[in-house]
């Protein structure tokens, strides 16, 4: 910003940019002369990142931050370059994005939709984000993501597997590279039918809120779809820590296999208290009892110890996967960190560099000019396989991992093997899919 | 139908051992020093994680090696051996890593002790002559404040403390009972911790009843300014007290840690129902407590029951605070009520 440059148009720009920090709902009045919402003006772009710090999901949010700081790190052509090296696109020269020095701030979700938003506003508003990205939930990633769509700036989402965020609560201004319910159906009935057969009596157990109904809609219809009955399904509430209850009536109802729609602290609860039940020991109408986790994190795979191993679920990306993209990005982060990274890490580093790459196609921070570059990108090296982010809907389409608790594991870090990888055709469904139904993206915003 | 009712009174027993045990110790300590005390779940929190610390104790490691694997990186893989291994052989050491979690009982009494001691003389002591509202404020404080610490040190991750290998599996009762197979059945470790439970709570009612000890603080409770007079000291007895009470609500979270993997916030889950329990069992009351605490375990079971959800949706939420307003509507003292407590 100059103030030596004291022409008529000048002087509204730095006014308005300057005013910003003093008035704070100028960006939300958009009553600013400058071309989009916090436009860079100096020698650096700051991004925020938005993750839990405190509460149940904290140990992921501080994965989330590790990769981010190793995208900074690289962005800025520090490090060893991670996969950048192997992304398709080499738009990106390691000189920050559009020559600009990447910085950042970071916020606290708590993992609470309110709490989530309060730091994405004051990340936007006070600390001049241009792009949030982060989060460890869906209620989180809606939240922030309809707040991103009316500020005017990109919001990149990070752990967030519920149709809806790229179904009827999508937005112009958000994108996901993380899988969705849909797909972890989709990639999970083969693998299940290959071995448990096309006859199983399906029990499920459901967290109540958005996250679990779509995906026991998800598991449900692509598991009746190859002849499972699904004999219950029963939604247990969020804050529920002992779930004996719910899993003593299960064997009584005649299910020989068990679903839990779960996540975080529920799942790691729930199969927990399954096998202490014993079901896994059980033999039901002549087969063996079995238990399925539709979405696996190591974050869970961790809190519920030896009790995963054998049971199936999915997971958008493992460390032990042996392309190129996903070796060179173990390597960076396993060298800075001593360990290597998770799924939520992966998701949230692709998601910075997609985003940088975006505004060097784009040559521009613009927010329309990046969603046009971002919408029907295709690539390939950021360790996922050929991956397109779709148009109609921000959603990346790439392949799927099958994953299965591991039976020796030999550190505290490698608790799933890949059992399939699940190509993309397979999981790809069309943008007006009834699971997807309701809501529109509307038109990218520029804020300001 | 008969199997499904069986099944939740079982399920039932088991939830309320867990609430009655709190309950116990948050009416001991409100009956003798008359606080209100919000930190108790924390202390139910803090027992676990002597489970988690025991643990991590007995198998404190150093690396080895292993030249024939390798780790993410390609490097050698760094194996773990626990000291236990070297010292005492790989079986006996395994046997005792097994055993870790009933071993902590022994090593969170008298850790507990110390705290709930510390607790009380550091600071709920000088809030004794104040309203409860202050009392409620400070302990709350202080339960987040060990939250957080026990945040600090194990992060927020739960962390898998496994019965011993013995108790894995359940137990058919049906099969036993000449029923058909599978239908019945409970998990081991759950009918451990009813039976502790019920040793615990018939151990503490001993304690106030048959001994010396007991019955001076019993008598303390009913009028505490008679026994002053007599020259007994009141205070040093109801200290110990608390210490005993924080023993209970620790042994509690010790024996729980297999049930839920040990996290930061699980006190907090138990404390507002434990809570609930003291109310309808009624203020101070001992037995009230016991029973309100299993009486609640069974009705909150019933109610998470398929058959009664999709009667009444959302029961299995709001049951217990249902109960509590109409217990609280037709007999404001609680259950067992004494009239007085809680209404100068």
């Amino acid at each position: 910003m100059s103030n030596s440059n004291l022409t008529r148009r000048g002087l509204l720009k730095t006014s308005a940019v300057a005013g910003a920090g003093v008035a704070l709902p100028t960006i939300f009045t958009a009553s600013s002369a400058a071309a989009f919402t916090n436009e860079p003006t100096g020698s650096t772009v700051t991004l925020g990142f938005n993750v839990p710090q405190t509460g149940p999901y904290a140990d992921e949010g501080a994965d989330e931050l590790r990769a981010y700081e190793l995208a900074v790190e690289h962005l800025n052509g520090g490090g060893d370059g991670g996969m950048m090296n192997t992304f398709s696109s080499k738009a990106l020269q390691g000189n920050g994005i559009l020559g600009k020095k990447v910085e950042y701030v970071t916020g606290d979700t708590q993992t609470k939709s309110d709490a989530a938003r309060a730091s994405a506003k004051s990340m936007i508003e006070k600390d001049g984000a241009i792009m949030i990205t982060g989060g460890s939930s869906s209620g989180v990633a809606v939240a922030v993501q309809a707040l991103c769509q009316e500020a005017g700036v990109i919001f990149m989402a990070g752990l967030t597997h519920s149709n809806d965020t790229t179904g009827k609560d999508k937005r112009a201004n958000g994108f996901r590279h993380f899988f969705n319910s849909y797909m972890s159906g989709a990639a999970l009935a083969p693998v299940l039918k290959a071995n448990y057969g096309s006859e199983r009596k399906a029990y499920h157990l459901t967290a109540d809120y958005n996250w679990g109904y779509t995906t026991e809609e998800a598991v449900r219809s692509s598991t009746e779809a190859m002849g499972w009955e699904t004999v219950a399904a029963v939604k247990t509430p969020l804050t529920q820590t002992d779930f004996s209850s719910y899993i003593a009536p299960v064997l009584q109802s005649g299910a020989d296999t068990l679903v839990l729609n779960h996540y975080g602290g529920n799942m790691v609860n729930s199969l927990t208290n399954a096998v202490q039940f014993g079901l896994r020991d059980k033999q039901v109408n002549g087969k063996d009892f079995q238990i399925i986790v539709p979405l696996y994190s190591r974050l869970m795979a961790r809190g519920a110890g030896a009790n995963v191993k054998g049971i199936f679920g999915s997971t958008n990306w493992h460390w032990s996967l042996t392309d190129e993209g996903s070796k060179a990005f173990v390597k960076s982060f396993g060298e800075k960190y001593g360990f290597p990274p998770s799924q939520a890490a992966h998701t949230t580093y692709v998601q910075t560099l997609l985003y940088a790459d975006a505004c060097e196609r784009a040559g521009s921070f613009q927010p329309c000019a990046v969603v046009e570059a971002l919408e029907d990108f295709e690539f390939d090296g950021l360790g996922n396989g050929k991956t397109l982010y779709r148009g109609d809907d921000h959603q990346c389409f790439k392949d799927v991992l099958v994953v299965k608790g591991k039976e020796n594991p030999t550190s505290e870090f490698d608790l799933l093997e890949i059992v399939e990888v699940t190509p993309a055709e397979q999981v790809t469904y069309a943008p007006d899919h009834p699971q997807f139904a309701g809501g529109a993206l509307g038109s990218c915003n520029n804020g300001a | 139908m008969m199997d499904a009712i069986i099944l939740q009174i079982l399920n039932g027993l088991d939830k309320g051992s867990a609430y009655a045990l709190i309950a116990l110790g948050l009416t001991l300590i409100f009956g003798t020093l008359g606080v209100v005390n919000f930190a108790h779940g924390a202390l139910f929190m803090i027992g676990a994680f002597c489970a988690v610390t025991l643990s991590r104790i007995i198998t404190i490691s150093h690396e080895v090696v292993d030249e024939t694997r390798t780790d993410f990186l390609g490097n050698p893989l760094k194996v773990d051996v626990p000291y236990v291994h070297d010292w005492l052989g790989k079986e006996t050491g395994d046997v005792i890593i097994d055993w870790a979690v009933p071993l902590a009982i022994l090593f969170a009494i008298p850790i507990m002790i110390l705290i709930g001691v510390i607790m009380e003389r550091g600071l709920i002591k000088h809030f004794y002559n104040r309203p409860h509202a202050d009392q409620i404020l400070v302990t709350f404080g202080l339960a987040i404040v060990l939250q957080e610490v026990i945040k600090y040190f194990y992060g927020a991750n739960p962390i898998p403390t496994p019965a011993p290998d013995a108790f894995k599996g359940s137990f058919d009762f049906g099969a036993m009972l000449g029923m058909e197979a599978n239908q019945i059945i409970y998990p081991y470790w759950r009918l451990v911790y009813f039976a502790f439970a019920a040793l615990i709570i018939g151990a503490v009612f001993a304690f106030l009843q048959f001994t010396t000890f007991g019955m001076v603080v019993r008598a303390g409770m009913a009028d505490r300014e008679t026994v002053g007079l007599l020259g007994i000291n009141i205070d040093k007895r109801f200290t110990i007290m608390f210490g005993i009470a924080a023993a209970v609500a620790g042994l509690a979270g010790v024996m729980y840690a297999p049930i839920n993997s040990p996290n930061y916030h699980m006190g907090m889950d138990f404390l507002v129902l434990s809570f609930v329990v003291v109310v309808v069992g009624g203020m101070g009351s001992l037995p009230g407590a016991v029973f309100a605490g299993f009486l609640l375990g069974i009705l909150e079971s019933f109610a998470s029951m398929k058959e009664i959800i999709d009667l009444i949706p959302g029961i299995n939420q709001i049951i217990i605070y249902l109960v509590a307003i109409l217990i609280l509507l037709t007999r404001p003292r609680g259950l067992m009520g004494r009239k007085g407590v809680m209404e100068d």
